[in-house]
Order: structure tokens, then C-alpha cells, then sequence
């Protein structure tokens, strides 16, 4: 299958339709769960959580609460009917805790109120005795304390040792980077509603409906066949809604069950970041030989992943890290070590790019530290790493066959005229004592699958209603990336009508089973193919009806601009339809896909987990201020590969908006604790994501032409959710280049993320006062 | 008046937030709840303004959220469902957002397009810049912006549906708050018959716990009806402005006078705070990082108090007497603020420094009125926010410029001289050595901008 050009049709691939839901999310018409008309009887709940970063719970006195008005229910562990265990993989985290709660925001109740503000009234009211215990509050007290989850994670090829020992350059560095809260405008929500047998349905603002199935009824004691899940669109995920959302769903579906009534949990913002994970902060230390280019010869890296109390999806995390921690340079002796850090603290979780920006942020600084000792341009030691060819293998064993980077590196130069601009950059410095301006080019190479193979599957169900309107259904999870749009177009290149007459249905895991969470960049490659799949199944059939009609063979009809022909002859695709009814052809299909090729073995780290890369460039350009750190991007070009795009202008709007928010993750963005192992930052008043004045001023945004995807993905396309996140990087080297200008620049730059001005004023105190 | 129709609401408690009236009262569920304090812009709508000299009516963007329902008897409200055309027909700003991509998610989307809406109305999408001063109170986390800032330049000079008539806006019958006096006397009855009462008036503060705990714990009492603390008057050599006055009406009034106040105002919060908050707000609530405390300390402000008994006036510098602590007594109340106008030859900057420009919260406020004479200080008065427990004049600095020649070194060492008078605090918003450092480093921002030696900030690129 390869990508053919845009045919005649409304909204087919290639083609750039709105977001399906743009006119209604501006009319507001556009329904969230919290938007839902309220059912009768229903309960507003609210959580009790403990303030204490450890404590053992000695008592729960749900009493005071109850005795306040309209308060139906106080539910604690003790009235969890089923098992009290949500986590993802391990199904290692309580829906509430019971015994001890293990950091500050952990849930110990759940209450159900008859208003929303007579819930937060009661979650006040009960009386919770706790005995504070000694806490890990830190990353560094739990590396000192050796608080680990699991045992280390390694992932070697060659002999690093060795090749760093012969190195004839070495250095070692350090760099702490932080964490980062999803800030979806959409708080976590869920409604569920109690039907007959004790069944369930639950309305759930949710990347993984198949998940707060299971673990709903894993929690009620109760089989999947007795949840559904429905959801028809989220107010952003971003990863915070992949497992965190299942705690809350499950949460209400706890009160459902219990009390026999509606129940909706909603978490207000500062409930909605103290309580669930977010990106982990990671700390990295690295020794690297290199030569006098600055071509790495062998290369150590340790990463430190914070996570806090328990695992949720934290492993995967780190084997993405350590998969992305070569970014795009080949390294021939190479050792990365992963470790699991559990402090009590919120239970970090997934966040676009689930590890891989941590592990490509490590190597970025070596790679930047490496070239201020060496007094080059960091962007050619860059250059001289870069994988090059088809053949070379990453550390992991997956050979980068793929590799656009010896096209899109020098095309991202060319574009960004970094030659010319690196000169006026040099001399604007020279000039200017307060102001220095900084430049940075920076490579992307991403992985794509899932790292564990099967969870690389999805299916789709398709119906072609007899009046030709067709009803399409998938297990993806519209979440504002424009999902629902690409996969309808999909269906309509497939069947060749109007993208409109496609209607675009919520997901429900009864109408598609057993799916994956839409997540890992993955939503349009499965779903896309899936509903591809189900979509050309029909079609053949319709096919067949279509030959006998004209009395031709089947390859002889062809779809086309809303007709099926055969030579001179065609039928409307409505009227097709009906014939296949009369026909008693099935005009129904449930499509499935499986990614082939890829394989992963967990204990060695080696395998070919990914079934592509993606691929990008970016060079930024910054202002730093050297007496107050402040900082500004002046100037961004992007270039990203999306293969063939099924749709251009949702491409666009994935890449910057994935860019602004890496932007935030290295700038902005600081998550604040104090000393009590209390979030300080839990409202937009005190976490600053980036504002629309933020966004460099200057922003040219290409992506890469002609590249279709080498493997047989969906119209030949590539995902593209994660990988724009990480061209920020770009942003945090350009703001290093800046504060080298500060300096002498023959120091590495000791500059962490994110680069507040707090922590580039210390960077530029500590260049300038080494003097 | 709820977009366009008449609405009588006088059985609901007058704290409810307007965002809880029209989501769970109204089914209006266009606007969101996106954080409840304030800062997200989700819950944005426009409240509407009787015009000065008739016509229609002015629009201003608010936070759904920190308005209570009883401050708005008498007023109209429009919302995202009501700023189409009557016909249905999409407002140009809805139809632009569509076409370059504006929304991906979309729960952000509603308060963007009414925050436009209300700009476009009042003419201010006339550049980028513009348009990020109307979108300062709005996140989005899904677009990186670029496309709905395209859709605001794209529509700024297209026509728009009309909105309500004047005549309409009387029509709002809302629950009373506990008070909600017209006019001093008034007030002080009601203080004195709620000893715990709280005056609130634009309740952009006290708002957001009201709004988080879904009530409020004290009565309230409104003074945004009270005409004199609503005065905004121009005098030869000060301004007199009334407590009460919304922030955003002082910003043009003062911008000739002094642009370096002029752009922190612009960075106090957001369009929507803006056009309920106010100045006599942000000197009671006596936050050690109030942004307008520094300026008015730095440049001799005073502060007119009022109660049943009589009136006295506070210089700025003496009205704080501890952490979130004026010396306001029980019965009085802060009438206005009489702000110098400068004398010929002063110089005026004020710097603001936070994680993010717009809708940022100070972290280090420095606030600096110089008089230079043949290069020397003649005069100067430093005031700091950030750095104590109040915002401070820190006359050890003003000592070591004053009567010095004014260079880069006399500059540093003042800094010095902050160094030892002050001891900042470490919190979320930076550690006590970055408010040391970067405070300190003012001083030389100062130098070098009245040097005129290139830029200074990253904003002058």
C-alpha cells in the first residue's frame, strides 16, 4: 500500500479537514463528561487524602461526616468489595489506601454528597487519625538510601569500560532535571452510572477505557463483561490520563456500586495535581571518552528515575529512557543503567514521551558539556555522532534502518541559516554586556511501538447503514490530537466518499474490546489500520455485489468520488449500499491490526521494540538576561518527519503544540516541594506553563517532504503525538549556549532543567564566578 | 441579563459563583472550570459596562469563577453560547479559530473565544503584541498558541454581530450579598452591624477561596457600588484614584506619566483580573509581592483612609506593619490613593521578575524613582516586593546612591547595601540566593538602562 495522491473526495488522506470537533469547540456545544447532564439521584463525590507524606492510618471516623447534611456515604478500603489494587502493571496501588498512606494527597475516603460543595464539606469533616512515619521525600535521599523499586536496569552493547579507559578524552557530568504536571485544562472526571446485575457504565475521561474496566472490576470483584466504559472526548491527556484517570473512575464507580446511585468524582485543580503522577524528574550522571572531534568512543550513563510511592507505569518509563538515551549518534561502547527511585512522594506516571525526553536530555548535555571542553561548536561534535547510513544498530540491538537524519540535519541548518546567524549571534554578544543570545541545532530520533509487543494491537468497527452513511468506531481515545479526524479519513480514502458522511462514534469498550491505552504516539498507526482493515473488508464485499450488478469480475470496480464504476457504468455509493442489504451482504465489519516485526526481551534490554522512527531537527535561538536569568525564545525551525501525513494541518498543530509544551517542561514548568514532602505548585497561580506570549515570535514549522513511512503503516504516514516534544530540547541548549556567551565557554555549561531564571542566573554566577 | 434574555435569580445564595449558575443552574456548559482561581481563563465571559456616553454597551472579559451572583444585579452577561449572531451565524473570531486550527481539545477553547470576542469588540487586536495582552489570562496546553493568535490578527478588523442595547441591562435580578452598600455611610453601618465581615469589591482574593470552598466562611461586604471609591481624578501633580477603580481603567490614564508602571500593569494578572481588580484590593490584601506596592512605595504614594470618624492619609512606605498586615483599624476603610505625578527630570522603572511574563506572580519586585543632576543622585527612593515580609523602601540602598555619581560601580555597590538590609525567604516562587542575587542585580539593570547601553531585558529584542 502505497500513499496515492489526494483524490476527489471531501477529507480524504493527505488532505487537512478541522478537528472533528472545531465547530463545536468553539460554540462550546462540544460535551465533557462534567458537562453531562446531571442524572437523577446523583452523587457529587469528593476525596479524603492524607496530609502526611507517610503515616499509618490508625482510625477512620467517618461519623461527623455523615451526620452533615445530604451526605449518602463515607467509603473506605474496608468497603471495597472486590481487590483494592488499581495499578497498571504491577497492581500494586490502592484505590484507597488502608494501613499506610504513602505520600501527601494519597486518597483514604471517598465520600458521596447530594451537591458537589456538601461533598467537599464532608471530605473535610471525617476524622482521619494518622501516625506520621519517617519519609524518602527526595530523589537523593532515596538513591542514598537505596529506595529502589526494582533492581537496576542495564542496557549495554560493547565494552564502555574499556573504551572509555582509552579514551584520549574523558569527562564526567551530572544534571538533575524535573518533573512536569500535564496541566490538561480538563481535570480528571468520571460518572458512573449502576444498571441492572450490578452492572456498570461509566463515563470516563480516559486514555485507557479497557483499563478502568479491568481494574473496575478487579476492584467490584466483578467481570469485564459487567463494566462498560464510554468516551467520547477528553480535555487533553498528554499521558496524565492513561493510568491516573483509572483511580478516579474507579472511585466512582466504587460509590455507584455501593450506594446504588449515579455517582460523579471530579477533581478540582489543586486535588487534581496533588493527588495524581506526573512526569518524572530524573537525575543523570555520565562519564563519556571521546576523541578530539569530539566523536564519543564509549559512553556510561546512570539514570535515576524519580517515581515516587509505588511502580504505576514507571518501568516502562525507564526502558523508554534508556531507549532514547543514544537520541540520534551511534554509540559503539555503550553501558545506560536505570534505576526505579520510590520516595513518598505522588506516584509519577506517563507524560508525551513517557521517558524518552529524560534519556535524550542526558545525552544532549554530555553532548553539549563534551563540546564546551573541547571549545567546538556543539553542533558539530553533534555531526560527528550522528548515525549515519542504514546499518548501524542502536545500543538495544535495533538496527537503524530507517535513518533520515543525514538529510535532515543539514536541512534544518540550511533552513534555519544557522551559519549566518551563528555570526550575528557571536557579534551581538560581543556587544551587548547584559543581553547574551544564544543558538542550538538539535537531532531527534524516536522510537515508535509500545516497548512490550503485545500491547501493539487495536480494532475497529465499522457499519455501512443501508441510506450509505457509515458509522465508525475504534478503540482510540480522542483527546485533542485530532485522532477521530485522521481515522475517519482513513475511512473515507478506503471507501473513496465524503469524509462528512462518516460519523465519528465514542469509544466504548463494548463495541471494541480488550484495546490498548491511546498513548505512545501509537493512536493513529493502530486504530488507522484497524479501522483501514475493517473498512477494505466491506468494501471487497461491496465489491462483489457491485461486479454481479454490472456483471463484470471484481477487479474491474472501482470506488471513486462517492461512486463504485465499472468502466462507463456506476452506482451511487448509497445506492450500492442498499443493494448489498437487499442482497443480505453484511455491511458490518470489526477490523483488527497487530504491528509486525517488532520483539522485546525484558531481561536483556535488546530487541527490535520499535516497528519505525521518527525523525526531527530544530535549531533555536534565545535571549538570556545575565542579571536577572530571565529568558526568551526568539527564534524556532522545526523540521519533522511524519512520513506521508494523513493530515497535514493536524500534523502542524501536534508539532507546535508538542513543542510549546516541551518548551514549558525545560523552562517554566517547575514542580516545587517543600520540605515536608507537601506540592507547593498545585494550581495554575503557582505552575507556570507557558502563555501564548511565550512562543518564540518567530516559529517556521516544516515538515519533511516526500518521505513516506519505508514501513507499511497507514497510508505510508508516521506518528507524530510525542515526537515534537522533544525538539524543545533544542530550546534548554540554545538557553546553554547563551549563558556560555556569559562565560568563557571553554566550561561545560552547569545549567539543569527546567532553566528558570533562577537556575540560569546560577548558571551565569557560577561561569563567571569561577573565574 | 444572561445572553440577551432576562434572568431572575433571586433564590440562589448570592455567593454561588456565576460559573456554578451557569453550569449547574443555567446548563450553560460552554464555560469551563479549569482551576477556580483564576488563572486559567476556561471560565472566562463578558460582563457588560454601561458606555460612558451611550451606545452600546462595553464588554469586559472576567473569571466566571471569582464573580459572586450577587455583584451582578443589574448587569448582562454573555457567554460563548451567546456571541453568535442572532441568525446563528458563527462570530468571526468562532469561524477564524475554526479555520487555522485554534482548538484541539477544546476545553480552553470557550474562554478563548470570549476573551477575543471581547477584544475584537473593544478594538484592541490591532498587533501581536495586542493579542497576547487580551490572551494573558488564557492557557491553552494543547496548541502552542501560534494558530489562535493567526485567528485573532485574521479577524481584527472584520465586523461583528451586535450585542445588548443599553436599555436591557437593568434587567438582572440576582440575590443580594450580605451588603452591597451605595455609598460610604452605607458601608460603615454594615461594617459596624458585621464586625467579621470582609469588604470584598473586585474578590479577585478572597474570591478564589470562595470559589474553591464552593461558600464563603465570613459575610461579605461589596464596595463596587460605592461612588467615592469609584474617583479617578487628574490633578496637576498627582492622581487621585479612587479604591475601588478596576485596574484596568488606570492603565491609560497613568501610561504617559510613567510607561514603566504602565507595562507592569499590563503584567498584573490578566485582562480579565484587570477589570475587577483593584488598587485599594491589592494595598489591603498587603501581600509582601503585591505588584503594585513597590511603585506606589517608590514613589511617595499615600494612602487615603476613611471610617465613620474622619479621614488620614499614610505614606505608602508606612502602610504595611507585617505579613498580609497594614494598619488599617477596625471601622476604616482605604478610599484612594493619591499618586504623585513625576517632576521634570525624574526617572521611574520598575521590574518585575517571574517565571513567566504574563500572569505571573512576582518573585522579585524592584521599584526605583532616580533624579539625576549632572550625572550625580539627587534624589532616589528604592522600594523592593519579595524580599521580606512586606514590600519595603530600603533606604540603606537609597544612602549609598544618593549624592554619588551614578555609574556602574556606584550601582553594584548599593546592591551591596540590599544585601545587608534585606532577607528574603526561599518558596515555590525562588530560593532566598535568587531573590539575593537577582534583587541585587536590579541596581545594575538600572544603570544600564538609563546608560542607554543596548538592551537590557529579554523583552527589548
Amino acid at each position: 500500500m502505497s500513499g496515492p495522491p489526494p483524490s476527489g473526495i471531501r477529507g480524504g488522506v493527505r488532505q487537512s479537514p478541522p478537528h472533528d470537533s472545531a465547530r463545536k469547540h468553539v460554540t462550546g456545544a462540544a460535551v465533557y463528561v462534567d458537562d453531562m447532564p446531571a442524572p437523577a439521584d446523583l452523587l457529587h463525590c469528593a476525596l479524603v487524602t492524607s496530609p502526611h507524606p507517610r503515616a499509618r492510618i490508625a482510625g477512620i471516623d467517618t461519623a461527623p461526616a455523615l451526620a452533615l447534611p445530604g451526605v449518602a456515604a463515607v467509603l473506605t478500603a474496608a468497603d471495597i468489595p472486590g481487590a483494592n489494587a488499581v495499578g497498571p502493571i504491577a497492581h500494586d496501588e490502592p484505590a484507597l489506601f488502608a494501613g499506610t498512606a504513602d505520600y501527601a494527597g494519597a486518597p483514604v475516603a471517598v465520600v458521596a454528597a447530594e451537591t458537589e460543595a456538601a461533598a467537599f464539606r464532608a471530605a473535610r469533616a471525617v476524622d482521619v487519625a494518622y501516625e506520621a512515619l519517617p519519609a524518602v521525600l527526595t530523589l537523593d535521599a532515596a538513591i542514598a538510601a537505596e529506595s529502589y523499586l526494582r533492581p537496576p536496569s542495564v542496557m549495554a552493547v560493547g565494552d564502555a569500560d574499556a573504551a572509555i579507559g582509552a579514551a584520549p578524552r574523558r569527562l564526567s557530568g551530572a544534571l538533575r532535571m524535573g518533573g512536569q504536571d500535564h496541566f490538561y485544562l480538563e481535570g480528571q472526571v468520571a460518572l458512573a452510572l449502576p444498571r441492572e446485575d450490578r452492572d456498570l457504565l461509566v463515563y470516563s475521561s480516559t486514555q485507557h477505557p479497557t483499563e478502568v474496566q479491568e481494574a473496575t472490576a478487579r476492584l467490584l470483584g466483578l467481570k469485564m463483561h459487567d463494566v462498560t466504559v464510554r468516551v467520547r472526548r477528553l480535555g487533553g491527556g498528554f499521558g496524565g490520563k492513561e493510568s491516573q484517570a483509572t483511580i478516579i473512575a474507579a472511585l466512582a464507580a466504587l460509590v455507584a456500586d455501593r450506594t446504588k446511585r449515579p455517582a460523579k468524582l471530579r477533581l478540582p485543580r489543586d486535588a487534581d495535581m496533588i493527588v495524581t503522577g506526573k512526569r518524572h524528574g530524573f537525575l543523570v550522571r555520565y562519564d563519556a571518552g571521546f576523541d578530539d572531534d569530539g566523536k564519543l568512543t564509549g559512553v556510561r550513563i546512570d539514570l535515576y528515575a524519580h517515581c515516587g510511592h509505588n511502580a504505576d507505569l514507571s518501568p516502562p518509563v525507564l526502558t523508554r529512557a534508556l531507549c532514547h538515551a543514544d537520541n540520534a549518534y551511534f554509540l559503539p561502547h555503550a553501558r545506560f543503567r536505570g534505576f526505579l527511585c520510590r520516595t513518598n512522594t505522588v506516584s509519577n506516571t506517563a507524560f508525551r514521551g513517557f521517558g524518552g525526553p529524560q534519556g535524550m536530555l542526558a545525552i544532549e548535555a554530555l553532548l553539549d558539556d563534551v563540546a564546551r571542553c573541547l571549545s567546538k561548536p556543539p553542533e558539530a561534535v553533534r555531526a560527528v555522532n550522528l548515525y549515519s547510513g542504514t546499518a548501524q544498530k542502536t545500543p538495544y540491538g535495533q538496527v537503524v534502518e530507517d535513518n533520515l537524519l543525514d538529510r535532515i540535519v543539514p536541512e534544518v541548518m540550511r533552513q534555519a541559516e544557522f551559519d549566518t546567524r551563528r555570526a550575528g549571534i557571536d557579534a551581538f554578544n560581543r556587544a551587548s554586556p547584559v543581553i547574551k543570545r544564544g543558538l542550538a541545532m538539535m537531532p531527534i530520533k524516536f522510537g515508535i511501538s509500545f516497548n512490550l509487543p503485545q500491547m501493539n494491537q487495536a480494532g475497529a468497527l465499522v457499519h455501512v447503514y443501508s441510506d450509505g452513511s457509515v458509522h465508525l468506531n475504534h478503540g482510540g481515545i480522542e483527546m485533542g490530537q485530532g485522532l477521530f479526524m485522521k481515522v475517519a479519513q482513513v475511512v473515507a480514502e478506503t471507501f473513496q466518499i465524503d469524509v462528512d458522511r462518516i460519523k465519528l462514534s465514542e469509544t466504548s469498550t463494548g463495541k471494541v474490546p480488550n484495546t490498548s491505552p491511546t498513548a505512545a504516539s501509537t493512536g493513529s498507526d493502530l486504530n488507522g489500520m484497524a479501522a483501514h482493515n475493517a473498512a477494505a473488508a466491506i468494501r471487497t464485499r461491496m465489491a462483489a455485489m457491485a461486479a454481479e450488478h454490472f456483471g463484470v469480475a471484481a477487479d474491474a470496480i472501482v470506488f471513486r468520488e462517492n461512486r463504485v464504476h465499472a468502466g462507463n457504468e456506476s452506482l451511487a455509493f448509497e445506492e450500492l449500499a442498499e443493494m448489498c442489504w437487499r442482497g443480505r451482504v453484511s455491511l458490518s465489519e470489526a477490523g483488527f491490526y497487530r504491528t509486525p516485526k517488532i520483539h522485546w526481551d525484558m531481561d536483556t534490554n535488546t530487541g527490535r521494540p520499535f516497528f519505525y522512527f521518527s525523525y526531527g531537527a530544530a535549531v533555536a535561538e534565545v535571549a538570556v538576561d545575565t542579571l536577572s536569568g530571565e529568558s526568551r525564545v526568539l527564534r524556532a525551525d522545526l523540521l519533522q518527519d511524519c512520513g506521508a501525513s494523513l493530515n497535514p494541518a493536524v500534523d502542524l498543530g501536534q508539532i507546535e503544540g508538542g513543542f510549546v509544551q516541551g518548551m514549558g517542561w525545560l523552562t517554566c514548568e517547575e514542580l516545587y516541594w517543600d520540605d515536608d514532602g507537601h506540592l507547593r505548585t498545585h494550581g495554575p497561580s503557582t505552575y507556570k506553563i507557558p502563555g501564548s506570549r511565550d512562543v518564540p515570535p518567530d516559529i517556521r514549522v516544516h515538515i519533511l517532504d516526500d518521505a513516506p513511512n519505508r514501513e507499511d503503516t497507514i497510508f505510508r504516514s508516521k506518528a507524530i503525538g510525542e515526537p515534537p516534544l522533544m525538539l524543545a530540547i533544542s530550546v534548554w541548549l540554545a538557553l546553554r549556549d547563551a549563558v556560555a556567551a556569559a562565560g568563557d565557554g571553554d566550561r561545560p555549561v552547569p545549567l539543569d532543567a527546567p532553566a528558570t531564571p533562577a537556575a540560569v542566573l546560577a548558571a551565569v554566577e557560577a561561569l563567571q564566578g569561577g573565574d | 441579563m444572561l445572553n440577551g434574555e432576562t434572568v431572575d435569580a433571586r433564590d440562589m445564595p448570592p455567593t454561588v459563583t456565576l460559573l456554578d449558575y451557569l453550569r449547574l443552574h443555567r446548563r450553560l456548559t460552554g464555560t469551563k472550570e479549569g482551576c477556580a482561581e483564576g488563572d486559567c481563563g476556561a471560565c472566562t465571559v463578558l460582563l457588560a459596562r454601561p458606555p460612558a456616553n451611550g451606545g452600546d454597551l462595553s464588554y469586559d472579559a472576567v473569571n466566571a469563577c471569582l464573580l459572586l451572583l450577587g455583584q451582578l444585579d443589574g448587569t448582562a452577561i454573555r457567554t460563548v453560547e451567546g456571541i453568535a449572531a442572532p441568525d446563528g451565524a458563527p462570530h468571526p473570531v468562532q469561524r477564524a479559530l475554526v479555520e487555522t486550527g485554534g482548538s484541539q481539545c477544546g476545553y480552553c477553547t470557550p474562554g478563548f473565544v470570549v476573551a477575543l470576542v471581547g477584544a475584537h469588540r473593544a478594538g484592541r487586536l490591532t498587533d501581536t503584541a495586542a493579542v497576547h495582552d487580551a490572551l494573558a489570562g488564557n492557557l491553552c496546553r494543547c496548541t502552542g498558541y501560534r494558530p489562535i493568535v493567526d485567528a485573532a490578527l485574521a479577524v481584527a478588523n472584520e465586523a461583528a454581530p451586535r450585542m445588548d442595547a443599553v436599555a436591557e441591562l437593568d434587567r438582572t435580578r440576582l440575590g443580594q450579598l450580605d451588603s452591597r452598600p451605595g455609598g460610604l455611610a452605607d458601608v460603615f453601618d454594615a461594617l459596624a452591624a458585621e464586625p467579621d465581615a470582609r469588604p470584598i469589591c473586585g474578590a479577585t482574593d478572597l474570591g478564589v477561596a470562595i470559589s474553591k470552598q464552593k461558600g464563603a466562611d465570613v459575610p461579605l461586604v461589596a464596595l463596587d457600588r460605592v461612588p467615592e471609591l469609584q474617583r479617578l481624578d487628574i490633578h496637576d501633580d498627582h492622581y487621585l484614584i479612587g479604591a475601588a477603580v478596576p485596574l484596568e481603567r488606570l492603565i491609560p490614564v497613568i501610561a504617559a506619566d510613567y510607561p514603566s508602571l504602565a507595562v507592569l500593569f499590563r503584567r498584573f494578572g490578566s485582562p480579565q483580573i484587570r477589570n475587577r481588580a483593584t488598587l485599594g484590593g491589592n494595598i489591603g490584601t498587603a501581600s509582601p509581592i503585591g505588584d503594585s506596592l513597590p511603585a506606589l512605595i517608590a514613589l511617595d504614594a499615600g494612602i487615603g483612609i476613611v471610617s465613620r470618624h474622619g479621614r488620614r492619609a499614610v505614606p505608602a512606605a508606612d502602610m504595611f506593619s507585617g505579613y498580609r498586615r497594614t494598619v488599617l483599624q477596625a471601622g476604616e476603610l482605604i478610599e484612594h490613593v493619591i499618586l504623585p505625578r513625576p517632576r521634570p527630570g525624574e526617572i521611574f522603572r520598575i521590574y518585575k521578575l517571574s517565571k513567566r511574563y504574563d500572569q505571573d506572580i512576582s518573585t522579585v519586585c524592584g521599584a526605583f524613582r532616580l533624579t539625576l543632576t549632572d550625572g550625580m543622585v539627587t534624589d532616589i527612593r528604592v522600594a523592593y516586593g519579595g524580599m521580606a515580609a512586606t514590600p519595603v523602601r530600603v533606604a540603606a540602598v537609597e544612602d549609598a546612591l544618593r549624592g554619588k555619581a551614578w555609574t556602574l560601580e556606584t550601582a553594584r555597590a548599593a546592591a551591596g547595601a540590599l544585601d545587608r538590609a534585606l532577607s528574603p525567604m526561599t518558596d515555590m516562587r525562588g530560593s532566598a540566593a535568587y531573590r539575593r542575587s537577582a534583587g541585587r542585580n536590579l541596581l545594575p539593570r538600572l544603570w544600564h538602562e538609563t546608560a542607554g547601553a543596548g538592551p537590557v531585558t529579554v523583552q527589548d529584542l
